[in-house]
């Protein structure tokens, strides 16, 4: 059956080159880094409202913004991206089925050729929901779990939810949906599970998907707690390279570093595709470079300008710049700079490390001091949005 | 999904199931079956792939389409077309079926 390649995570698509060396051109790579027309992977926050309150969600999410597109503004998103030929998008959130709309969003993508993947925690992913999703065509599931067992899981998503989780899976096994994805978000609680992990993926015909940990949104508080620590680099670097058929959204560059003696590199493409060629819409319209990094300082406008998002993709400062070859700056005198090319710029900038300095989670330990100092002096970002439910002290968590 | 050894003295199309976006470097092709990402990196190579129903085999079609028409760029440009197909951005254009009642 088609899902059997699915939706490879953003970059991780890029599976196969043809290439007809008649001519001299520049690597694909170099190529990519000045951008393309539009954006080969496109997420999509859909709201910001959320039943769980994960304590590493990248987009602070809790409570619905006032401000969000309306039921017609996201159609015409979706005719927008559609024109533009973006093949497929992710959609995300908060939880994206607490849109009521989110069927009628999700069809109309479907049915103007735009596949759609979704992240959803589960939890309203019923029997009858199931069924739907099983009926419709381009569309794919992937379930978040971050942790192979309920208290693993629960600790960083909340009570119940490993539960739901798992609940979901069942019903889209029974509804005979394909392949939908288990997405998990690597951290040190959990990196020792990725082989019963793939074990769960196999018994439910499901693909794996593990992507690395951002200190974005509420990452930002529980980036230290459960970022892995060097020896786990080591590890999940050599599972990933024995595990070729995991999905990981090539979020694991910034370890290729460890391939360097080796000659080896992580599946995938190794270079940052913000604004290049990904980019995140959120709840409000507004287009960030990646969906890590939102912040004011890499918002590059709103799908409610004129000229709509193919302007901001095209034309906006933030994005041209971001397209400009960059300097290696401090890693200029580390000889696996080429493999990692410095990592992620998101991961850089919620640490307080300079944009042109070692990713934090340099696997050769290069940002070590760095993270420490920024983190003692307290200049680290904060998120510039914060959706999160406000805690009631005293209260039953939900 | 529909993969096919390729064989250039065949006649062969783009698959109905991709979708091509032109790019400054050539094209995207997005197959909506298998969800594959297929760069082709070369705008030769995307009028080469629109072309091929237009001649009678995919040999015909790199010749009167690809330059230089020279050998190595035949054998080029039939490297890259196999490795299409592989990925079934490109299909074989079945010949007529007649009825044998």
């Amino acid at each position: 059956m088609t899902a059997i390649q699915s939706t490879h995570t953003p970059l991780s698509l890029i599976s196969k080159s043809a290439s007809a060396k008649t001519q001299a051109v520049p690597p694909l790579v170099e190529q990519l880094k000045g951008g393309l027309d539009a954006p080969i992977c496109l997420t999509w926050e859909l709201t910001y409202a959320c039943n769980l309150a994960c304590v590493h969600c990248l987009s602070s999410s809790g409570r619905r913004d006032p401000k969000e597109l309306s039921t017609a503004e996201a159609l015409a998103v979706v005719d927008e991206l559609a024109d533009l030929q973006v093949f497929y998008v992710n959609l995300g959130g908060g939880e994206p089925m607490i849109r009521k709309d989110f069927l009628d969003i999700v069809d109309h993508a479907v049915g103007r050729n735009v596949g759609v993947k979704f992240s959803t925690n589960g939890y309203y992913i019923d029997q009858a929901a199931a069924e739907r999703f099983a009926a419709t065509d381009l569309l794919d599931i992937q379930i978040s779990l971050d942790g192979f067992d309920a208290a693993t899981n629960d600790a960083v998503r909340g009570p119940g939810s490993w539960e739901a989780a798992r609940r979901a899976m069942d019903n889209l096994a029974a509804a005979d949906f394909g392949e939908f994805k288990i997405s998990i978000v690597a951290t040190r609680h959990n990196v020792a599970q990725l082989d019963d992990y793939k074990q769960m993926a196999d018994d439910y015909g499901a693909q794996l998907r593990v992507t690395r940990l951002r200190p974005s949104g509420r990452g930002v508080d529980s980036y230290q707690d459960l970022r892995l620590t060097h020896p786990q680099q080591q590890d999940i670097f050599r599972w990933i390279m024995d595990h070729p058929d995991v999905l990981t959204g090539d979020s694991f560059f910034h370890l290729n570093a460890l391939g360097k003696e080796t000659g080896e590199t992580l599946p995938g493409l190794s270079m940052c595709g913000a604004g290049r060629i990904v980019c995140l819409i959120d709840p409000i319209g507004d287009v960030y470079a990646c969906p890590f990094v939102i912040h004011d300082e890499f918002m590059a406008g709103n799908v409610r300008d004129t000229g709509g998002f193919a302007s901001v993709w095209r034309e906006s400062d933030l994005f041209r710049e971001l397209r400009e070859p960059g300097a290696a700056g401090a890693c200029a005198s580390c000889n696996a700079y080429d493999a990692c090319g410095g990592g992620c710029m998101a991961a850089k900038f919620f640490t307080g490390i300079p944009l042109d300095g070692p990713d934090p989670d340099c696997a050769l330990g290069h940002a070590d001091e760095a993270v420490a100092a920024a983190a003692a002096a307290g200049v680290v970002p904060q998120p510039s949005q914060d959706h999160s439910r406000p805690v009631r002290l005293g209260s039953k968590p939900a | 999904m529909s993969t096919a050894t390729f064989d250039p003295s065949t006649k062969w199309e783009r698959s109905a199931k991709i979708g091509l976006r032109p790019e400054p470097f050539g094209a995207l092709a997005y197959h909506f079956d298998t969800r594959r990402l297929v760069f082709l990196k070369s705008p030769a190579l995307v009028d080469l792939v629109d072309g091929l129903v237009e001649h009678e085999s995919a040999d015909a079609a790199i010749t009167a389409i690809i330059e230089p028409a020279d050998d190595r760029s035949h054998r080029a440009h039939v490297t890259a077309l196999a490795s299409l197909a592989e990925a079934g951005v490109i299909e074989p254009v079945s010949p007529a079926i007649s009825f044998v009642g």
